[in-house]
């Protein structure tokens, strides 16, 4: 029996309300171009000197030892620079031109380091926190300059709230561990009852859309004992590294349709201490999210793809007495995509020695990274260096271009 | 529009119960507020004031453990720190249990939802270490005790609180001709952002007859403000500018700044007609709708004025107010309101939650709270939850909510009700033939009760 047969059947519903699909498609207004970005938060002060190691640096092994190189150890670059073995598996992008780092960059947030603060501004876009004028993302504002954008253009994914897409503009939020999986009579029965209340029911609507879409359907035969073991895998699941797998498959999914930036975070990289393994963890997770998103966007719309992972600050240059790193300055950001002009590592490099260091402690940063986010929103939407420095990044010098797109 | 028992435990209370009866009328609803506060003590929340003691504790351990990194001590006190926090954590997830069960049990629910709407309106949490944990302290201490006095003394209890001094950075701002700024100049300065959020959030309201300098001399006023480990909050003299400084053309302090100089400030801010309005209208915006009727607000605001802040006399203007039973208006419940309405109508006894492993428990409850867009006393600004009722009907809220509709009360209540009864618990006079046929229709209870929950009558106040 077919499950519309069944519906019917068992409702003894008339054919108009069976004859209405249990899950229709959202539909999407026209995207505005093919340039798509993707933004990662990563929550917690990734420590850059760790992720893209400048061994080159004289005074680098003076402050973290000398660097294990070699097929277990860092994946050297280009003779200065080499990336973390976790991040291994991102070589091939590498050779391919498809990844790329940015070094020795920070958001204008300088001196009390709290996590906290720091978040809010690389969020916010804004050159300081005093006044905390909007409290809106410069994500979200730049929406407001992309010509034919809708809600359906941007999408929060995850349950993190991202402020840097809250504000004016609408935008989507979804996140992949809102597993809906019921009965097909609870789906009919729940947009019956919504009914009541025509706003309701339209987000039940987009949510049974996007949740069939997003790797599993909804609908399951057994209520009882399958929702239970969904409830179990899920949980287990949200302890592991697949979710954000999961997370990255959705965001391919809509990027491949009419959506054309997206934005979610990758917690757990405040490495105080002992921060070997956490943060081998940590870029793991990174590593294997951008593979993901690859794999989902593969095609045309790889090509059209530009991934920044950007960070609240770095950490501490030295390590500390418990082998873990504090909270720091300048740090590094990552580029991964098609449209990416890889393969090399940009930086205006300050040096390590202590008088190089940004309080005699900190890498020094050299360019505020939201320079190169506002280039990479000109080259991918078409925006123009007047509104990026006054509305969506105020007060921002956005220098000379960095050719971070090819 | 008059007074209705199925609105006053809806719209006012913390839903309906099958255990509590719904009020009468609203003689019965203040005489409640004013009465004891007796669910507080079967549910007990830890005051602020032992919260303290948890963050001395702290702070002797991790000065043990900086100066004896890498020696044996060192690793005993980084262990002890660990085990602290994670204490800390398990009993921020047991003071939600016991939110949850105050507002199941309560017959004063309006007191539980007042202390919500003020918490929130006074957003405060920690940034850093212990002290994240501390919110739900901080409710109980600062903000329940000032539910029913002059707004005055709540502003003054929740602005110079050591949570919300340390979450607006009032802790690291220094007057510019202080003593400790001269003795190393160019070291301290102000810090803006409490002033600031006093006057855009606490009192007067974004639109209010305040300007950048207002701000700042507020600002030079709060300096000697701070935080103190042992006392909770402190003032810092020698953090303090001296001289007078004017808000909104009144001058405050002098040579001897003292914290009287503080309060009152604070007290005249909260008397200003503008705030006044300002408050009023966010507190008929938070229980009816979120465009009020513009003649309840003037109501509200009249008696704040006319009894300078007394908030009883407030809330009992907007109890009697017709427009407050207007059946045509709601509000979409929040997540926490919904979450919690769920248990009170469910009546899911505390054991079976009370003592749930953590991962349990945050499964069951913080985790979906958060799929909803709610992130448990972690707020993504100090202006705290979104009223906006489109903020909250969106895809992904209303699929965390049928989600955990259909799957968690069955986790946590094995013998569930029969859901043709429990539409009637739930709901009452408002089920509707949809909802009724749902609850009928289900294949199984846990369905049925997942149906009534996510209903739109259910999710509605």
């Amino acid at each position: 029996m077919d499950r519309r047969g069944f519906l019917t059947r068992t409702l003894g519903l008339g054919c108009s309300l069976a004859a209405s699909p249990l899950v229709t498609p959202v539909s999407f207004a026209a995207a505005p171009g093919e340039g798509r970005l993707i933004v990662i938060i990563l929550r917690g002060a990734m420590d850059g000197l760790a992720a893209v190691s400048p061994y080159g640096d004289p005074a680098f092994a003076g402050l973290r030892g000398a660097l294990p190189l070699g097929d277990k150890g860092y994946v050297d670059l280009d003779g200065f620079y080499a990336m973390h073995p976790a991040l291994r598996p991102l070589m091939p992008l590498w050779s391919q031109g498809q990844l790329g780092f940015v070094h020795a960059v920070s958001t204008p947030y300088r001196d009390k380091r709290s996590h906290f603060d720091g978040q809010d501004l690389l969020e916010a876009g804004l050159p300081s926190l005093d006044g905390r004028g909007g409290r809106d993302g410069w994500l979200n504002r730049a929406l407001t300059h992309i010509p034919g954008a809708t809600a359906q253009t941007a999408y929060a994914v995850g349950s993190d709230a991202l402020p840097i897409l809250s504000g004016d503009a609408p935008i989507s939020r979804w996140s992949p561990d809102v597993d809906l999986a019921m009965t097909p009579q609870a789906m009919l029965l729940a947009q019956r009852m919504m009914q009541d209340d025509p706003a309701m029911l339209d987000a039940l609507n987009k949510a049974f859309a996007l949740a069939d879409s997003d790797g599993d359907a909804v609908a399951i035969q057994d209520g009882g004992q399958n929702m239970m073991q969904m409830m179990a895998d899920d949980m287990r699941a949200a302890r592991g590294a697949e979710p954000l797998e999961r997370l990255a498959e959705f965001v391919g999914q809509q990027l491949r349709e009419d959506a054309r930036i997206a934005s979610f975070s990758i917690n757990g990289w405040d490495t105080h201490d002992q921060q070997e393994r956490p943060l081998a963890r940590a870029l793991g997770r990174l590593s294997a999210t951008i593979l993901a998103l690859r794999e989902s966007l593969k095609g045309p719309a790889w090509k059209h793809t530009a991934v920044v992972a950007m960070t609240e600050f770095g950490r501490t240059a030295r390590l500390n007495g418990s082998r873990g790193t504090d909270h720091g300055t300048g740090g590094a950001m990552v580029l991964a995509g098609g449209a990416i002009r890889g393969g090399r590592v940009i930086s205006d490099w300050p040096g390590l020695t202590e008088a190089d260091l940004y309080n005699r402690r900190d890498l020094m940063p050299t360019r505020d990274l939201r320079a190169h986010a506002g280039w990479l929103m000109r080259g991918l939407f078409g925006l123009n260096n007047g509104d990026i420095e006054s509305s969506i990044f105020p007060d921002l010098d956005m220098g000379a271009d960095p050719g971070l797109l090819l | 529009m008059r007074f209705d028992p199925l609105l006053a435990d809806i719209r006012f209370g913390c839903g309906r119960s099958p255990m509590v009866p719904a009020p009468q009328d609203v003689g019965e609803i203040m005489a409640g507020l004013r009465g004891p506060d007796v669910i507080a003590q079967t549910y007990p929340i830890e005051p602020f004031e032992v919260f303290l003691v948890r963050m001395q504790e702290m702070k002797t351990v991790s000065r043990v453990r900086r100066q004896m990194r890498g020696k044996p001590e060192g690793d005993v006190a980084r262990k002890q720190a660990r085990v602290m926090n994670k204490e800390a954590r398990e009993a921020q997830g047991t003071w939600l249990a016991a939110h949850l069960a105050r507002r199941s049990f309560t017959g004063v629910p309006l007191r539980e939802r007042l202390e919500t709407f003020w918490g929130d309106h006074f957003t405060a949490v920690g940034k850093q270490g212990l002290i994240r944990r501390a919110t739900s302290p901080y409710l109980q201490s600062a903000i329940r005790p000032n539910l029913m006095g002059p707004f005055e003394d709540l502003l003054i209890a929740a602005v110079t609180h050591p949570v919300m001094v340390h979450y607006l950075d009032q802790d690291s701002s220094v007057g510019p001709n202080s003593q400790q700024a001269k003795k190393k100049p160019g070291k301290f300065g102000l810090n803006e952002n409490l002033a600031r959020e006093i006057l855009e959030l606490h009192t007067l309201g974004v639109g209010g007859p305040y300007t950048q300098v207002d701000v700042r001399e507020l600002a030079e006023l709060l300096t000697g403000l701070s935080l103190n480990f042992n006392t909770g909050t402190q003032f810092r003299k020698p953090a303090a500018e001296p001289g007078a400084e004017t808000v909104l053309g009144k001058s405050y302090g002098g040579d001897n700044p003292t914290l009287r100089d503080i309060h009152a400030v604070l007290r005249d801010l909260a008397r200003h007609p503008v705030t006044a309005r300002h408050v009023s209208g966010k507190l008929a915006v938070h229980f009816i709708a979120d465009t009020p009727d513009p003649a309840l607000v003037d109501a509200m605001a009249a008696a704040w004025q006319d009894s300078d802040g007394d908030l009883p006399t407030v809330y009992d203007a907007m109890l009697n107010h017709p427009a407050a039973w207007n059946p045509d208006v709601s509000n979409i419940k929040q997540p926490f309101d919904f979450i919690s309405s769920a248990f009170r109508a469910l009546a899911i006894p505390f054991e079976n939650y009370g003592r749930l492993k953590e991962h349990q428990f945050r499964q069951r409850v913080q985790q979906p709270l958060a799929l909803m867009g709610h992130i448990w006393q972690k707020p993504s600004g100090p202006d705290g939850l979104d009223e906006d009722d489109s903020t909250w009907i969106s895809p992904q809220g209303v699929a965390a909510r049928l989600q955990w509709s259909l799957a968690v009360p069955r986790l946590l209540m094995p013998d569930l009700p029969d859901p043709r009864v429990f539409v009637e618990t739930a709901l009452g006079p408002r089920a509707t033939e949809r909802v009724r046929f749902a609850a009928k229709a289900a294949e199984s209870k846990a369905d049925g009760i997942g149906l009534v929950l996510a209903s739109p009558a259910f999710q509605r106040m």
